[in-house]
C-alpha cells in the first residue's frame, strides 16, 4: 500500500515555514506559521486543516520538497474532515469512477493523453498535434485522480492512481503527452510523493508545443497582441514549467505584460473555493484577479486548463477580454484558427 | 400476407415517442413539416409516420391507399431528421420512410402518380415522356457547350432539360458560367437522370441502374467536377453515387458564382430590389449550403436582402421534394407548403423571390399564381439576378 | 356512407373528418402504457362553430365525444374508452390577441406551447407564459384542463391558475363564456369576482366541455436566466432547504430530483433553482440571495453548489429537450410518469417508494418534484422508462405507476391528471359528499354522458 513519503524532520528543521507563511488565504506571525504546521505534521489539530482552500501554491512555497499539501490532505483524511461538502465530494468521485467506457485511438509507442476532458482531445489536432492526434487515449480509465486532492480524498487518489499507470503500460507506451498541467503533475509530482513508479516517459504539453513552434516557425506570423495569464492551480506542482508559457508566447509574438497576481503570487479560478466555503471568497477572489488583468490594457485572457476556462470564460468575456486556450492561441499564430473579430 | 414484412431500420422504429418535435423548427414558430402542415392529421406527421410503419411492420394494418399517400406525401425536406431529440436515431428517419417506400414499391402497393413517374423514367428516362434527343435543346443559342475536357460537367437534370420554367434557368446558369469564363460543357441529349427522386420514392433497383449508367457514362467521358443546376442532383451525386463507385467534387452554381464574385471576377453594378431568399431543402438543410446564394445576393450593389422568418436550417419546404413536384400528391390547397411559403415571403415585404432550384422556382411560381399575387411577387433565379447586374 | 360520417363531412369537409383504418389506429392510442381503444371517427375542427355541430351531432346521435391536443398527458385521456368521434383540436391554433398592459393572451383551443412562446419572443419580447417542460406541440387548452404545471408555477401557480377566461362548447352543444369575456371584450379574469364557473371545467380532463378559447396570464420575460444546482445526501433536508429557498421570494422555477445514473448524480438529491433579472446586478443579487440562504448547509458540509456549467444550456432551454429524451433511455420510445401533488414535508416518503418500486417491478425510474406555489405544494413525479417493442415491460410499468398513485392517495396527496382507473381509486376514497358534488356537476353538465366518457365516471 503508498504512503506519503513524508519527512518529519524537514518540516522539524525549516527556517521560514513559507508553506503556510506565503499562504494567500490564512494569515500567521511568523513563529506562529512554523507552530501550526508544526501540529499538522505531527497529526494535531490545527486551523489549517479547517481553513486551507485547497489552492495547490505551497507545493510550490515549500522549496525542500516536502510536500505540504499532500500532507494535509493526508491529515484532513486521517480526521474526517471535509473540504467541499460531503455530496460534492463524493459526486466527484462518482463522476470520475473507471465504468469500461475508455476510448483509444491508434496508440503505439505514444499515447496522447485526454484525461476525463474531451475538450483536451479536441484541442490537440491540426498540423500541431498530427503525428500524435491519433493517437487518443480518453476517459477514467487514464484519468489522473489529482482532483480528488482538492477534497482531502487522497485515499482515491492511492486506490485509482497504480491503476491508471497500469492502464497506460497495458498500452505499451513508452511516453505519455500530458494535454493537461494536472496529468503531468500527477505522474511527476504526485506519483513521486507517493512512491510509486511510472514506467513511461510524461511529456509536459507545453514542451511538445514549444518543440512543434519551434519545427513550425515558417508558418509563424507573430501575433502581436497583448495578453494576461490564467496560470491554474495545477500549475503549482509542476512549477519548474511554468517558464514554458512565457517562452511560447515570445515565440509567437504575444506580449504578456506584468501584473500583480502573477507567477508565485497568481490567483486560482477559484472554482473549487466556491464548493469548499461558498459564493462571497470566490467571487472576491474572481473579482481581485480579473481587475488586475483589466489593469493591463489586455486584449485576451489565456488559460491553460479547461476547467479554469470553463469557470472564467464567461467572466472576462463580459470584462472585455476574449478568452482563449494557449494551444487555440498557438493554432491561430500559424495560421490554422481565425483570429476573433 | 405470405411474407413478413421488414425494413433495414425495423428495430428503431418503435422508440419513436410521437413527441411532435419533429413536426416545428428549431424555434417552434410555426409548423415546419409540409405535409403535416397541408393535411392537419398527426398520421401525416413524421411521428406519425414512425408509428404507423411500426403498425405496419406488426401487420396491425394493411397497406392500404391512404398508407401509401401518407408516406408518399412526405417531401423529404429533412426537418425531422434535425428537429427530432433523439439522438440516437434522428438520422434514420429518412431512411425509414425511404425504404417503407421501397417495400411498398415491392408490393405493387404505391400511388398510380408514383408508378406512373417510374414508368416515364425507365421508359422515356425523364418524367415528361419527351424524347431523349430533345433533352440538351434547352441549350440552344445559349453558347453553351458539349462536353469534352472541360474542368466542369455542367449537370442539368430533367426540369431543367424538360420544363419551361426549369430550361429558363437552365439557360440563365448556363450561359452566365459561360460568359465568366467558367469552363464549362454538358452532355446535352446524352444526359441521363440522377435518380435522386427515384431513390427516395423507393425503385431502388431503378436507382442503382441510373446511377450505375451515369457513372459508367462520366467516368468514360473523363469528368472529375460536377456542376449541378438542380440541388437535388448536387444531393444524389455527393451522397450516395461515392458508394456505387463514382467519386465526383460536385458544387452547385451558387457556390462557383460565389467564388468568382470573391475573387472578384465579376463587376456587379446596381439591381434596385428587395430579395428575399430561399432555401432549397436539398441545397440548405441536406447539405448545409447557406451562405454562397447569400453571399452573392449581398455583393448586389442596390439589392437589399431580407430574411423570411424560418431560414437556413429552418426554411420550409416548397413543397417539391420527396417526389411531389411530379406526383402532386399533396395539392394545391390553402395550406399546401407552395402558398405557405409565398405567403411568408411576402410578409417580408420583398417583391422578389431569389431561388437557387428549377423545382422550388416552378412551385412557388405556381403558388404565386394560384394566391393571386403576380403583381406583388415574383420568383427569379440567382443567375438571373447576377446577369441583369452584371455591368455592361 | 353512414349517416354520421355524412353529417360530419358537411360540417367539417372531406379533408377534416377520417375513419381511416391509419387514423383510427393512431388516435385510437397514446404514447403511454394504457391500452388501445379505437374510435369511429377523427375529426379536425378550424373553428368554434364546428365544434359545436360535432357535439350537437354527438348528443343527437349519442356518440361519444374525446377532445385531444397532442396527446401527450400519457396517461390515457385522449385515448376513446368508449369509441366514438376523437376530435383533433390542434388546427384552431391561432393567438387570437394579446393585451400588453394587462399583460394576457387569448389563443385557441388547439394553440400550441411552442407557438406562443414563438409569437411572443417575436412580438413581445418583454413577456413570456409559464411554459411547461413537455414538447412543445402541446396545447395551451389541454395543459389547463388538467392543472398542468410550468416553470411559472413556483411563482404563480399551477398553469390553470393563470387562466384568464374560457370559451367552451358544452357537452350540450352551446358556447359558453368563462369569466370577464362573458360580460365584456377583456378576458382578464376567469371567475372573480363572479361565482367561478371556470371551476366546472378545469382539471375535468375534457369530460365536461372542450375549450375553444383560453385566456391566459403572460408575465415579465427578464432578459436573463440563470441556474445553480444545490446538492445533498441528506433526504430529510430536502424540505426546510425549499422552505428556506421559497423564504426569499425572488425565484422562477424550483425542482428537486434525484436519478442512479449517470454516476455524476448518484446517490445524491439535487435542487435545481433558476432565477431572472434584467442586469447583472440584479442577478448576481440573486445569486448571493441564495447562497446565503443556503450558507448553513455548505459550513456543516451536508450541501454544496455543483458545478453545472457543462449542464447551463441544456438546463436553460425552454423547454428542457433533454426530458423526452427520458424515453430513449431502454431505448424503446416511451416512458409515463404519475406526478401526485403533495406536502414538500412528504418528500422522503415519496423519493423512498420510487426506487422501491423501480426495484420491485424491475423498471427504470426518474424523479423531479416541482414546487408550486412559493411551497404550499410540490408535485411529485416518479417516472419509468420502457421499451414499447417489450409489452411486458410496459405492463410492468403500469402496475408500478398504479401502486404509485394507491401510495399518493394513502399519503393524503392528490393524483395528478390520473388514468382512469386512477380516476376510479380517488373517487373511492373521496370524501362522500364531495363525490356526490363532482357526481352532480358532471350529470348535469353532460346528461347524456357523452364528453371523453369513461373519465370521472359516474355510474
Amino acid at each position: 500500500m503508498y504512503a506519503l513519503k513524508f519527512d518529519e524532520n524537514v518540516c522539524t528543521t525549516c527556517p521560514s515555514a513559507d508553506c503556510v507563511l506565503k499562504c494567500q488565504y490564512m494569515e500567521f506571525e511568523k513563529d506562529e506559521a512554523h507552530e501550526e504546521m508544526m501540529k499538522v505534521v505531527k497529526g494535531e489539530d490545527s486551523r489549517v486543516l479547517h481553513e486551507c482552500v485547497t489552492c495547490y501554491a505551497c507545493e510550490e512555497y515549500c522549496k525542500r520538497g516536502n510536500h505540504p499539501f499532500y500532507l494535509i490532505g493526508e491529515r484532513r483524511e486521517e480526521k474526517g474532515i471535509y473540504t467541499a461538502p460531503r455530496p460534492i465530494t463524493n459526486q466527484w468521485i462518482n463522476m470520475t469512477q473507471m465504468q469500461g467506457k475508455q476510448m483509444v485511438g491508434a496508440v503505439k509507442d505514444r499515447a496522447l493523453s485526454s484525461c476525463l476532458l474531451p475538450q483536451l482531445g479536441e484541442m490537440g489536432s491540426g498540423e500541431i498535434f498530427k503525428d500524435v492526434a491519433s493517437a487518443i487515449a480518453f476517459g477514467a480509465e487514464f484519468m489522473c485522480p489529482a482532483v480528488h486532492t482538492h477534497f482531502a480524498k487522497m485515499s482515491v487518489i492511492k486506490e485509482r492512481l497504480p491503476i491508471v499507470i497500469d492502464n497506460f503500460n497495458k498500452l505499451g507506451v513508452k511516453e505519455v503527452i500530458c494535454l493537461h498541467d494536472e496529468c503531468y503533475g500527477t505522474y511527476t509530482s504526485i506519483a513521486s510523493a507517493y512512491g510509486m513508479e511510472v514506467p513511461f516517459k510524461p511529456i509536459y504539453y507545453m514542451d511538445f508545443l514549444l518543440d512543434r513552434l519551434k519545427e513550425l516557425k515558417d508558418k509563424i506570423k507573430p501575433l502581436n497582441i497583448k495578453v494576461v495569464y490564467q496560470r491554474p492551480c495545477s500549475n503549482r506542482l509542476i512549477p519548474d514549467k511554468h517558464h514554458l508559457v512565457k517562452d511560447i508566447l515570445d515565440f509567437i509574438g504575444v506580449e504578456l505584460p506584468d501584473r500583480e497576481y502573477q507567477d508565485e503570487n497568481c490567483l486560482c479560478c477559484a472554482e473549487i473555493l466556491r464548493s469548499i466555503s461558498g459564493y462571497r471568497l470566490a467571487n472576491e477572489i474572481q473579482q481581485r484577479n480579473i481587475d488586475d488583468m483589466l489593469e493591463t490594457g489586455a486584449e485576451y485572457c489565456v488559460f491553460n486548463c479547461p476547467a479554469c476556462q470553463s469557470t472564467l470564460s464567461e467572466k472576462v468575456a463580459k470584462n472585455g477580454l476574449k478568452p482563449i486556450h494557449i494551444i487555440d492561441l498557438c493554432k491561430m499564430a500559424i495560421g490554422e484558427k481565425e483570429r476573433e473579430v | 400476407m405470405g411474407y413478413a414484412r421488414s425494413i433495414d431500420h425495423a428495430e428503431i422504429v418503435h422508440r419513436c415517442f410521437r413527441c411532435g418535435y419533429c413536426k416545428f423548427p428549431g424555434d417552434y414558430v410555426d409548423f415546419n413539416c409540409p405535409s403535416y402542415k397541408a393535411y392537419g392529421w398527426d398520421t401525416y406527421s413524421p411521428g406519425g409516420r414512425m408509428w404507423l410503419i411500426r403498425a405496419w411492420l406488426n401487420d396491425e394494418i394493411e397497406t392500404g391507399p391512404r398508407f401509401a399517400e401518407i408516406l408518399y406525401s412526405c417531401v423529404a425536406c429533412d426537418n425531422c431528421k434535425d428537429q427530432c431529440v433523439y439522438p440516437r436515431f434522428k438520422d434514420f428517419l429518412p431512411d425509414i420512410f425511404q425504404e417503407t417506400k421501397a417495400e411498398l414499391v415491392n408490393e405493387g402497393k404505391i400511388p398510380p402518380e408514383v408508378r406512373d413517374y417510374f414508368k416515364a423514367i425507365n421508359v422515356n428516362g425523364n418524367p415528361y415522356k419527351l424524347p431523349q434527343e430533345e433533352r440538351g435543346k434547352w441549350a440552344e443559342g445559349t453558347g453553351v457547350e458539349e462536353f469534352s475536357d472541360q474542368e466542369y460537367l455542367f449537370y442539368v437534370g430533367c426540369v431543367g432539360s424538360y420544363d419551361e420554367v426549369g430550361q429558363k434557368m437552365a439557360r440563365n446558369v448556363g450561359s452566365l458560367l459561360s460568359n465568366v469564363g467558367v469552363s464549362v460543357g454538358i452532355l446535352g441529349s446524352e444526359e441521363a437522370c440522377d435518380g435522386n427522386e427515384v431513390k427516395i420514392m423507393g425503385e431502388t433497383g431503378l436507382f442503382t441502374k441510373l446511377a450505375e449508367d451515369n457513372i459508367i457514362k462520366f467516368k468514360i467521358k473523363g469528368v472529375k467536377k460536377i456542376i449541378t443546376l438542380d440541388p437535388h442532383a448536387l444531393n444524389v451525386f455527393k451522397k450516395d453515387y461515392p458508394r456505387l463507385g463514382g467519386k465526383f467534387e460536385v458544387f452547385h452554381f451558387t457556390e462557383i458564382l460565389a467564388g468568382i464574385i470573391r475573387d472578384k471576377k465579376m463587376a456587379l453594378s446596381e439591381y434596385k430590389a428587395k430579395v428575399t431568399y430561399h432555401d432549397p431543402c436539398y441545397l440548405g438543410r441536406h447539405n448545409m449550403i447557406y451562405d454562397p446564394p447569400r453571399e452573392i445576393l449581398k455583393s448586389i450593389p442596390g439589392l437589399e436582402l431580407v430574411e423570411m422568418r424560418r431560414n437556413s436550417v429552418s426554411a420550409f419546404c416548397c413543397g417539391g421534394g420527396g417526389g411531389n413536384f411530379f406526383t402532386d400528391i399533396i395539392g394545391t390547397g390553402e395550406d399546401s407548403p407552395g402558398r405557405v411559403r409565398i405567403r411568408e415571403a411576402l410578409d417580408t415585404g420583398a417583391e422578389i423571390v431569389a431561388v437557387a432550384c428549377p423545382q422550388c422556382a416552378k412551385m412557388l411560381m405556381d403558388a404565386i399564381k394560384t394566391e393571386e399575387l403576380e403583381d406583388r411577387l415574383e420568383v427569379v433565379d440567382v443567375a438571373e439576378i447576377v446577369s441583369g447586374a452584371r455591368s455592361k | 356512407m353512414s349517416d354520421i360520417l355524412q353529417s360530419l363531412i358537411e360540417i367539417l369537409g372531406e379533408r377534416g373528418v377520417s375513419n381511416s383504418p391509419e387514423e383510427l389506429w393512431f388516435y385510437a392510442r397514446d404514447p403511454g402504457v394504457l391500452e388501445a381503444h379505437l374510435p369511429d371517427y377523427v375529426v379536425l375542427p378550424k373553428t368554434t362553430e364546428q365544434v359545436q355541430k360535432v357535439v350537437q351531432l354527438a348528443n343527437r346521435e349519442k356518440i361519444p365525444v374525446v377532445p385531444m391536443g397532442n396527446g401527450m398527458a400519457l396517461t390515457g385521456l385522449v385515448i376513446p374508452l368508449k369509441g366514438g368521434i376523437v376530435m383533433d383540436m390542434k388546427r384552431m391554433n391561432k393567438i387570437l390577441e394579446v393585451n400588453e398592459k394587462a399583460r394576457y393572451a387569448v389563443v385557441e383551443g388547439g394553440t400550441s406551447q411552442g407557438m406562443l412562446k414563438a409569437y411572443l419572443q417575436d412580438n413581445y419580447p418583454h413577456l413570456r407564459h409559464s411554459l411547461p417542460h413537455a414538447p412543445p406541440t402541446t396545447t395551451i387548452a389541454a395543459n389547463v384542463a388538467l392543472h398542468g404545471q410550468g416553470q411559472l408555477t413556483q411563482q404563480y401557480g399551477f398553469n390553470s391558475d393563470m387562466v384568464t377566461g374560457l370559451e367552451v362548447v358544452l357537452p350540450t352543444g352551446d358556447i359558453c363564456k368563462i369569466g370577464s369575456p362573458c360580460l365584456g371584450p377583456y378576458w382578464f379574469s376567469k371567475g372573480p369576482t363572479l361565482p367561478d364557473l371556470s371551476g366546472l371545467f378545469l382539471g375535468w380532463l375534457g369530460t365536461t366541455g372542450i375549450f375553444t378559447k383560453v385566456g391566459l396570464k403572460l408575465y415579465p420575460n427578464k432578459k436573463i436566466r440563470d441556474v445553480e444546482i444545490f446538492v445533498t445526501d441528506r433526504i430529510e433536508l430536502i424540505s426546510e432547504i425549499i422552505y428556506k429557498l421559497t423564504h426569499l421570494e425572488m425565484l422562477e422555477d424550483i425542482t428537486a430530483w434525484f436519478q442512479p445514473m449517470p454516476l455524476i448524480f448518484k446517490d445524491n438529491y439535487h435542487v435545481t433553482i433558476y432565477f431572472t433579472g434584467d442586469t447583472e446586478e440584479e442577478i448576481e443579487f440573486k445569486r448571493k440571495m441564495v447562497w446565503d440562504a443556503l450558507q448553513e448547509y455548505i459550513d456543516t458540509k451536508d450541501g454544496g453548489f455543483m458545478g453545472m456549467q457543462f449542464m447551463k444550456e441544456m438546463l436553460l432551454e425552454m423547454p428542457q429537450r433533454s426530458i423526452a429524451a427520458f424515453a430513449d433511455v431502454p431505448k424503446g420510445g416511451g416512458f409515463e410518469y404519475s406526478g401526485p401533488i403533495t406536502l414538500i414535508e412528504h418528500f422522503p416518503q415519496y423519493a423512498t417508494k420510487v426506487v422501491e418500486l423501480a426495484a420491485k417491478y424491475d423498471v427504470i425510474y426518474a424523479s423531479a418534484a416541482r414546487v408550486i406555489s412559493g411551497g404550499h405544494s410540490m408535485m411529485f413525479s416518479i417516472s419509468f422508462a420502457f421499451n414499447r417493442a417489450d409489452p411486458a415491460m410496459m405492463d410492468r410499468v403500469k402496475r408500478a405507476l398504479d401502486e404509485a398513485t394507491g401510495f399518493a392517495l394513502e399519503m393524503g396527496g392528490i393524483p395528478w391528471k390520473p388514468n382512469f382507473m386512477e380516476q376510479k381509486m380517488t373517487m373511492k376514497k373521496m370524501d362522500p359528499n364531495t363525490l356526490k358534488l363532482l357526481q352532480m356537476v358532471k350529470k348535469n353538465l353532460d346528461p347524456q354522458g357523452i364528453m371523453n366518457p369513461g373519465n370521472w365516471e359516474v355510474n
